[in-house]
């Protein structure tokens, strides 16, 4: 696998990203949805009504950002090549359908972390600072700082292959995104359901989820891989 | 002999093998022949045309030889390597593809779409070779424009310079002068000249005749299957018999005891107009002075004798009607 032609891609496809307002937007105004709510929320309590808040964890809220963020990109990858006539001058290079993905890939999970922790810093200053005492202390349990740390790139990578399987079957970008987006919904339901404390979050089960993500991660990159053929990438668009 | 090339290994570079040798090569998508039987080879550093009309096949034939499609039947050896699923790279690495459309990222500058190709192809000095490819096509003072700013033919340019980053030994242009002015057109010709004068080998698929006559070494003429393979005057000489224009004031008394008879005409027609007669001829260059002199001594005003020109045109259309459906719906 050759470094180089996975940074030619990564760095053109952030360059692309970049002047292409739709996916700024849509990359800035997820963040915000997920993390106005919860700090205003948070931000309004009082500090006697701070004893609600030990079985909520606001946090793990924001675990949404990971998992959805990265749709616009990755949806955005081989479909939107393909529409734009691009794809098969790149695929005429040496370049491998590994290194293509890799590419495509880190080019939608490597912003997308640096907004997911970008954010939750934000919030957690913002909440440090600004919230009731006893309120900031029971949002900033440590578990949830783990877990928020850990389980962001985990998530974003599942979202990423998912988005770019969905990618490399569609002929349409906004269907590629539609269809992403609903499939990166599970695993939000889940983490909200943690954070309103309807799934009790244990040890045993985060060591769980981590492992299964895990493990979908290598699944996602398996499938994606085995998706990718030239011949139905050229050709499928008759 | 290319057969013995194993699946793995080339032809040292520089050996004089061809640069392309295809065998029975057909593709088709599902019941839909796109092309079929093809049997050519290409030496190295031929300009090779390869002519025919709207869904003959060739956008395939090239897609097919770039390892983008893999081939229903048959085999081909490009740039030395057997056209197998394992050589894909190898061959990606040594030949460069200009598409029928340009394929540009529009939202990056020229410069920036020639970067990322550079990376692709591994090129050593990618800044030196992107300068140059930028001059060859005579684009250097717009290397920062955006390239959704560019004008078609602009594009076009780009999509060559970007064709030319890696050096490629064999390289296939798409169409490369489709609606493309004159002016531009006659660069896109120069540069392939001068690309011939490198030792490029190139495929070069085009609707336009007398770009195909012009530049080409031999060229193909393909309807789904080949019609013909050869040098653009060959292919003249074997479509149609040899044969002189006579022009006079007035129409001859006796054309028939005149002609008949004379060395090197083997038969002779009246043209469309009056005082106008067509001479087939085994050699003109024997048959026009005689007939000249025949008609003179007969005291004929003769206003021309030429020999008849046809253009390769003549013989695409020649062939191409042959049967244009036949073969394409073939099951
Ligand atoms: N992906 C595909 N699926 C089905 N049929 C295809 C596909 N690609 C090409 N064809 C068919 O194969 C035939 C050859 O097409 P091709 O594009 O190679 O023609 P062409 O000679 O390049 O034509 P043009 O001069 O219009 O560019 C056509 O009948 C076309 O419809
Ligand atoms: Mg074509």
């Amino acid at each position: 696998m050759s470094k180089r032609r996975i940074w030619a891609i990564l760095r053109k496809e952030v360059r692309e990203y970049r002047r292409n307002r739709s996916v700024i937007y849509g990359m800035a105004i997820l963040p915000l949805v997920f993390a106005i709510q919860p700090l205003v929320a948070v931000l309004r309590l009082s500090t006697e009504a701070s004893g609600g808040l030990a079985h909520e964890h606001v946090l793990l809220y924001m675990l949404g950002i990971p998992t959805l963020v990265p749709v616009f990109v990755a949806a955005y990858s081989v479909a939107g090549e393909r529409q734009q006539g691009t794809l098969e001058p790149a695929l005429t290079t040496p370049v491998r359908g590994d290194e293509f993905l890799i590419g495509k890939a880190l080019a939608a999970l490597l912003p997308s972390l640096v907004i997911a922790y970008l954010v939750f810093a934000v919030f957690v200053g913002i909440v440090e600072v600004k919230a009731a005492p006893n309120v900031a202390a029971s949002v900033m349990q440590p578990m949830d700082l783990l877990a928020q740390l850990l389980f962001t790139p985990l998530l974003a990578c599942w979202t990423v292959w998912v988005a770019i399987a969905i990618s490399t079957r569609s002929n349409d970008v906004r269907v590629a995104q539609q269809l992403g987006v609903l499939a990166s919904l599970p695993p939000v339901f889940v983490t909200v359901m943690i954070a309103l404390n309807v799934i009790q979050p244990t040890p045993e089960l985060a060591i769980g989820c981590g492992a299964l993500l895990i493990v979908l991660d290598v699944f996602g990159w398996r499938l994606v891989s085995g998706l990718f053929d030239r011949e139905r990438l050229i050709s499928g668009s008759h | 002999m290319l057969d013995q090339v194993s699946a793995h290994e080339a032809a040292p570079a520089g050996q004089p093998g061809p640069a392309l040798a295809v065998r029975g090569l057909s593709k088709r998508f599902g019941d839909r022949v796109a092309f079929q039987d093809l049997t050519f080879e290409i030496g190295r550093g031929e300009v090779f045309g390869f002519l025919g009309p709207n869904g003959a096949g060739k956008t395939t034939t090239v897609r097919t030889l770039g390892t983008l499609l893999a081939p229903t039947a048959g085999s081909a050896t490009v740039a030395g390597f057997q056209l197998v699923p394992e050589n894909a790279v190898e061959i990606r690495r040594r030949i460069a593809i200009m598409p029928e459309t340009p394929g540009l990222y529009l939202k990056l500058t020229v410069v920036e779409n020639l970067e990322c190709f550079a990376d692709l192809y591994e090129v050593a000095d990618p800044g030196d070779r992107i300068a140059a490819a930028l001059r060859a096509v005579n684009l250097a003072d717009r290397s920062h424009d955006t390239c959704g700013t560019l004008s078609k033919g602009l594009r076009q340019r780009v999509a060559l310079a970007r064709a030319l980053l890696s050096d490629p030994e064999v390289l296939f242009l798409d169409e490369p002068t489709a609606g493309l002015d004159p002016v531009a057109a006659r660069e896109v010709h120069e540069l392939i000249d001068g690309l011939r004068k490198q030792g490029v080998t190139i495929f070069l698929t085009t609707h336009r005749l007398e770009e195909a006559e012009r530049l080409c070494d031999r060229v193909a003429i393909l309807n789904t299957t080949l019609r013909t393979i050869g040098r653009p005057g060959e292919l003249r000489d074997q479509l149609f018999a040899k044969s002189i224009t006579v022009r006079t004031l007035n129409p001859l008394a006796d054309p028939g005891q005149l002609f008949t008879g004379l060395k090197a005409v083997d038969s002779w027609r009246q043209a469309g107009t009056t005082g106008s007669y067509v001479l087939a001829v085994s050699d003109p260059s024997i048959a026009a002075p005689v007939a000249t002199r025949a008609l003179v001594a007969a005291g004929a005003d003769v206003l021309s004798i030429a020999e008849s020109h046809h253009s390769l045109e003549d013989v695409y259309l020649e062939l191409i009607a042959e049967d244009p459906e036949a073969s394409r719906t073939e099951a």
